[in-house]
């Protein structure tokens, strides 16, 4: 297992454990007390870490090295899933994946950034960071449901979008652009994960729904708290105070009404018990499908637009101010 | 000074568009320079008690001391070339043009004024991008503006977009990107990051002309490049010709 800093009195209490268990294993002591009681610590040491967490340490803990990502989900959760490649236009966009996917006799397509489990594959993934072609691929396949009429699920996890020279030229931010004007119109319902990171333009450009959901331990934002340190404190140290300013974690959302609803997590985060995550996900994506289903689809596409209509918060004057 | 003013803001020797505010363009585009203002009474507000080295009110109150616009776009119609004309025009002198939660408003009520009207909407962007102490209402100002734009295009109601120095990040990724035609001035710079991080992340110098009008014209995401002077004449050939 690997602890972050914050979880450094877990990492002890870990290690005691699974010494007593040796100790338990080689002789006739009865640890079976001691097993118990180091639980017990165990389980009440995380409620007191992970009911207070910082937005920064939820940064931390949606970047988890361990954490999981869209095809372990879908890979856990679905009963058949045919990966769909390519953008019809450049390449295949390995950041971004997406396919055909059956849960229990429900049919819908999926498309989700997808991270490296290791360096090697990090690197193959793009660290999750897709190029133009991964959302011109999302693009196709959201067309591809609409006109079968199947539901799309969309899994939010990236750092940004890739800036790179090649991404600008083939238009990056055209390809963004593209998605959010076609998931506003696409006649199907959309239901949207954010999973790990939900990083500005990259995360909205497979994020505009019926219903939108972040699970506990996730952030999303318009910039990085590393950036928007970098740009407004003029440094990078100020991480851990812009995570706080941007009000980036679930609960700040949800509470915000741009999110629809919170996910949780088992204690310890997903990535402890990945398994039951993904039944606890599985159980809310059959559910939702279930429901955006019976709305007709007009009611469904009016109710979509209207509410990214409401989305903002300002002032109205009652004296127009008039510019000199 | 008014030498460049009479040359449209571009510079006489070496054809430089300078950088002009929402109330220039409104003034070249508009017959007789009469329009009106709408949807002024919309202002920004500290509303997440933001504060990096400032707070974002001291922002506001700061920008609206010095700048000339009430925020990052303002929105005009009335008549040019003698037709019926909604005009959002953004203005970097306030907080770098940057789109929070009143410019998305601003521009969701241009265009359901531009449905109800059925007058033809033409954008300027000139934008930094989101504007960060707003968080994530500013990122949903993207999925806003594309969301209202969707419902314009329904309408079949002509969308032009003009991209002007600079037009970068997440207003370029949402509505800039997003016209019928889309067109930028001379040599401005338009991308989705920005060139510094882009070279931080690649560690790579960037290729001359990199990201500007030109280079977006040869990859094929401009429909045509215009001088400033010329504009107004273009804008009457286009919409003469969709609205028939």
């Amino acid at each position: 297992m690997v602890f972050l800093e914050f979880e450094k009195p877990l990492e002890t209490l870990y290690e005691q454990l699974d010494k007593i268990k040796q100790v338990g294993s080689e002789g006739d002591l009865n640890v079976k007390p001691m097993i118990k009681e180091l639980e017990s610590k165990i389980k009440a040491k995380s409620l007191e870490i992970y009911s207070g967490l910082s937005g920064w340490q939820k940064v931390q803990l949606s970047r988890h090295p361990e954490r999981p990502y869209t095809l372990y989900y879908i890979e856990q959760m679905c009963d058949s899933f045919v990966e769909l490649h390519g953008d019809r236009r450049f390449s295949d966009d390995k950041a971004i994946v997406g396919g055909l996917a059956r849960i229990n006799g429900t049919s819908f397509v999926v498309i989700g950034h997808q991270k490296g489990i290791n360096t090697k594959m990090r690197q193959y993934r793009n660290f999750g960071m897709a190029n133009p072609e991964g959302y011109r691929k999302a693009n196709r396949l959201m067309k591809l449901a609409e006109k079968f009429d199947l539901p799309v699920v969309c899994m939010i996890d990236t750092p940004g979008a890739f800036p790179g020279i090649e991404a600008e030229e083939r238009g990056q931010a055209e390809a963004i652009a593209r998605n959010l004007m076609t998931m506003a119109d696409l006649e199907t319902p959309i239901i949207c994960y954010i999973i790990g990171e939900g990083a500005s333009g990259g995360a909205i450009g497979i994020g505009l729904g019926d219903a939108v959901y972040m699970f506990e331990n996730t952030w999303y934002s318009v910039i990085s708290p590393e950036s928007c340190s970098s740009i407004l404190w003029r440094s990078w140290d100020y991480k851990e105070q812009a995570a706080e300013a941007l009000k980036l974690t679930a609960d700040h959302m949800f509470e915000f009404g741009l999110v629809d609803g919170i996910l949780n997590e088992p204690l310890g985060a997903a990535h402890t018990h990945p398994e039951e995550m993904a039944q606890s996900f599985k159980k809310h994506i059959k559910q939702q499908i279930a429901r955006l289903s019976k709305i007709p689809k007009e009611e469904l596409l009016n109710k979509r637009i209207a509410k990214y209509r409401e989305m903002g918060q300002f002032v109205v004057k009652e004296e127009p101010v008039t510019p000199a | 000074m008014k030498e460049m003013r009479d040359n449209f803001y571009i510079c006489p020797k070496c054809d430089f568009h300078s950088r002009i505010g929402s109330h220039d363009y409104f003034d070249l585009l508009y017959d007789d320079q009469e329009y009106q203002l709408h949807f002024e009474e919309l202002q920004s507000e500290d509303f997440l008690q933001w504060e990096d080295l400032k707070t974002y009110r001291q922002r506001l109150d700061a920008v609206s001391e010095k700048s000339p616009v009430s925020e990052a776009i303002s929105v005009a119609s009335g008549k040019s070339n003698g037709k019926k004309l909604v005009v959002a025009a953004m203005d970097f002198s306030y907080i770098g043009g940057s789109m929070g939660s009143v410019v998305g408003e601003r521009i969701a009520r241009a265009i359901e004024f531009c449905i109800k009207k059925k007058a033809p909407l033409l954008i300027i962007s000139k934008s930094g991008g989101a504007r960060m102490m707003e968080s994530a209402f500013s990122l949903m100002q993207l999925a806003k503006t594309s969301a209202l734009l969707a419902k314009l295009a329904k309408a079949k109601v002509p969308y032009l977009s003009m991209l002007t120095d600079p037009t970068t990040g997440g207003v370029t990724a949402s509505f800039a990107m997003l016209g019928d035609i889309n067109f930028a001035e001379p040599r401005a710079l338009i991308g989705f990051a920005g060139p510094r991080v882009i070279k931080e992340t690649i560690k790579k110098e960037l290729p001359e002309g990199f990201q500007t009008s030109e280079f977006l014209l040869e990859h094929g995401f401009l429909d045509f490049i215009v001088r400033r002077d010329q504009l107004k004449s273009r804008l009457h050939d286009v919409l003469h010709i969709l609205q028939r």
